[in-house]
C-alpha cells in the first residue's frame, strides 16, 4: 500500500529530479522552444515542496491536489496548467482514502492523463508530455521500474517526430531530431514514483 | 552577455520596480504581477485585461490606462502569466460591467487565460475572452497549435479599448476586438537571435548575413532563411505575405513594428518602403504607427501588421489615448 508519506516522497523527488536537470530541459527547450522549461518547472516544484512542508496534507489525494494546485499558480505557460492538471485530476481520482494501491495510483494517473489530454488537446505522437506519460500508466500497474523506463522510451521516442502542439509545432519538419522538453521532464515525474518507492522495495508494493 | 540587469531571477520584478517610478498614474502590483489603472474600475465601463509573457514591452503593462487596457498581467519572461495574476487583474478592474480577456494565441497564454476565466466568473465576475491570431507566417493549423498573436495585438487593445472607453458593453467590445483581429495580419522578420536573460546565450543561430523570414515573438526560428537582403526587399516579401492571406479592399492601419535591436532610422527607412508596396498594389493607408511596441528582448528585426478598417475603427483609433508606450489626442 502507499500511504501519505509515499507520496511527498514522490513530489520530493521530483522537485529533486527537475533541479538536478533544469539545465538539461532548458537546452531541450531552447532547441525547439522557448528556453525556459528547466526553470519554470524547478520554480513550480520548489513551491510544490514549499507547501507541502507548510501544509502537511493528510491523505495521497491532497498531497497531489495541492500540488497540482501550486503548479498552476507559480509554473506558467503551458506547463503549469498541464502539470497542475494532471496532478490534480489525478489527486481527485484518489479520493480521501489514507493508503492505495499501486494499481489505484496507475487508475488515478491514467484519469490524470486523460484530463491533460482533453485540455490540451494533443494525441500520442504529437511530440508533446503524453509520449512519455501515455505507455508509463500502461505499465504502471506492474511495476514502477517499467513505468519509468516506458516514460523514458516514450520520451526518446518523440525525437524523430514532428511537433503538431505548443511552440514547437511551428518549427514543422524543423521540430525533428529534438526530444521534446514536456516529455522528458514527465519521463522524471514518473521515475521519481520508483525513487520514492525506495531501491529495497522494488515494484512500489 | 551584456545586459543591463542584476540577476537574471530578478528582471520582471526589477522592471515593474521601475515603471512603477516612472508612471504614477499605473498602479504596479510588483509581487503580484498584476499592472492596473490607477482609476480603475471605472463605472460603467467594461475592464480590459491582457497579458503574456515578459521580454515584449511595451506590450502589454506600457499599453495600461485610459483609453486601452485597465489591466496588465506580465509572466516570466517569454512565459505566460498564471491564472492568479489574471483573476487578481479581473477584479480589480470590474465594474460589473465584466472583463475582455484580450488573448494571444500560444497554448500556455490560452490555457491560463481559460483557467483564470473560470476562476473569475465563480468569483462573479463577467469574462469574455478573445484570441488574437494573426500571423500569416504560420500556415498549416491543422499541424501546429494555430496562428501565433503578434502585432495585431496592439490594434486589439487599441481599437477595444476606445470603444470599451465610451462606455460599450461587454459584448460590443468583444465583438469589436474579434472584428478587429479578424481584420488583421502580421509577417515577421529576424535579422539577429534573441538572448534571455535566464540562458545568456543566443536561443538560436543566425549568422550575420542570413536573416529568418516568418518569425514569432519568443526567439522562435521562422519558416525560412535566407541571404541578406535590402530592407526594400524584405518589405516587398512581408507586405506581399499579409496581402495574400488578407486580400483588403479599404483602407488599412499600418504598423511597422521594431523587434527590439532595430533602430527606429532603419524602421522608418524600412516603412518607406511598407509604404511602396502598398501604394504599388493600391492599397489606401489610413493611419501608419512605427516603432518599438511588441517586441522580442533584444531580436533585431521588424514585423509589418496590417489592419483592414472601416469609419468606426478609424475613430476609434484615433481616440485619445494615455499609456506609456502610446499617448496621443489627450
Amino acid at each position: 500500500m502507499l500511504d501519505t508519506d509515499f507520496f511527498r516522497r514522490w513530489m520530493a523527488a521530483t522537485a529533486a529530479a527537475v533541479d538536478r536537470e533544469a539545465d538539461r530541459l532548458t537546452e531541450l527547450d531552447a532547441a525547439i522552444g522557448d528556453a525556459d522549461h528547466g526553470s519554470n518547472m524547478r520554480r513550480g516544484f520548489a513551491a510544490v515542496n514549499d507547501v507541502l512542508g507548510k501544509e502537511a496534507p493528510r491523505t495521497p489525494g491532497t498531497v497531489l491536489t495541492l500540488a497540482g494546485r501550486h503548479l498552476i499558480s507559480t509554473v506558467g505557460g503551458a506547463s503549469g496548467p498541464l502539470y497542475g492538471t494532471l496532478l490534480r485530476r489525478t489527486g481527485k481520482a484518489l479520493g480521501d482514502a489514507t493508503e492505495v494501491t499501486p494499481d489505484q495510483l496507475a487508475d488515478a494517473l491514467g484519469a490524470g492523463v486523460a484530463a491533460v489530454t482533453q485540455l490540451g488537446g494533443a494525441q500520442a505522437g504529437d511530440k508533446t508530455m503524453l509520449d512519455a506519460l501515455l505507455p508509463a500508466v500502461e505499465v504502471l500497474g506492474t511495476s514502477f521500474e517499467a513505468a519509468r523506463d516506458a516514460a523514458l522510451a516514450g520520451a526518446l521516442g518523440t525525437v524523430p517526430l514532428r511537433a503538431r502542439k505548443g511552440r514547437a509545432s511551428y518549427l514543422g519538419e524543423r521540430s525533428i531530431g529534438h526530444q521534446d522538453p514536456g516529455a522528458a521532464s514527465s519521463a522524471l515525474l514518473v521515475g521519481a514514483l520508483a525513487e520514492a518507492a525506495g531501491p529495497t522495495e522494488g515494484g512500489g508494493e | 552577455m551584456r545586459m543591463l540587469i542584476n540577476v537574471p531571477e530578478t528582471v520582471v520584478a526589477d522592471g515593474l520596480r521601475g515603471l512603477a517610478a516612472a508612471h504614477p498614474d499605473l498602479v504596479v502590483d510588483v509581487d503580484n504581477r498584476v499592472v492596473v489603472r490607477r482609476d480603475a474600475p471605472v463605472a460603467g465601463k467594461v475592464g480590459l485585461v491582457s497579458g503574456g509573457g515578459s521580454g515584449h514591452e511595451p506590450l502589454h503593462a506600457g499599453f495600461v490606462g485610459p483609453g486601452m487596457l485597465s489591466a496588465a498581467c506580465p509572466g516570466e519572461v517569454f512565459t505566460s502569466p498564471v491564472p492568479d495574476q489574471m483573476v487578481r487583474a479581473a477584479a480589480a478592474v470590474d465594474s460589473g460591467a465584466g472583463v475582455l480577456f484580450v488573448v494571444k494565441n500560444y497554448t500556455g497564454d490560452v490555457l491560463n487565460f481559460d483557467m483564470a476565466a473560470e476562476l473569475a466568473e465563480d468569483e462573479g465576475v463577467q469574462v469574455a475572452r478573445v484570441l488574437v491570431d494573426d500571423d500569416v507566417a504560420v500556415s498549416d493549423s491543422t499541424f501546429t497549435a494555430g496562428r501565433r498573436g503578434t502585432g495585431a495585438t496592439l490594434f486589439v487593445e487599441k481599437i477595444a479599448g476606445a470603444l470599451a472607453d465610451e462606455g460599450a458593453p461587454l459584448e460590443r467590445v468583444e465583438a469589436m476586438a474579434r472584428r478587429v483581429n479578424e481584420s488583421a495580419r502580421s509577417f515577421g522578420v529576424a535579422l539577429s537571435s534573441v538572448t534571455t536573460p535566464a540562458k545568456g546565450t543566443p536561443t538560436f543561430d543566425l549568422p550575420s548575413g542570413e536573416l529568418e523570414l516568418g518569425i514569432g515573438i519568443h526567439g522562435e526560428p521562422g519558416r525560412e532563411r535566407r541571404p541578406m537582403m535590402t530592407s526594400g526587399e524584405i518589405a516587398d516579401i512581408a507586405v506581399h505575405a499579409v496581402l495574400e492571406d488578407l486580400r483588403p479592399v479599404g483602407p488599412v492601419l499600418v504598423l511597422v513594428n521594431g523587434m527590439g535591436a532595430t533602430p527606429l532610422l532603419e524602421l522608418y527607412g524600412f516603412n518607406a518602403e511598407v509604404q511602396r508596396v502598398l501604394s504599388e498594389r493600391g492599397v489606401t493607408v489610413a493611419r501608419t504607427l512605427v516603432g518599438n511596441y511588441v517586441t522580442s528582448l533584444d531580436m533585431a528585426g521588424c514585423s509589418v501588421t496590417l489592419c483592414q478598417v472601416d469609419e468606426e475603427m478609424v475613430r476609434l483609433w484615433d481616440a485619445p489615448v494615455q499609456t506609456p508606450a502610446l499617448r496621443w489626442g489627450r
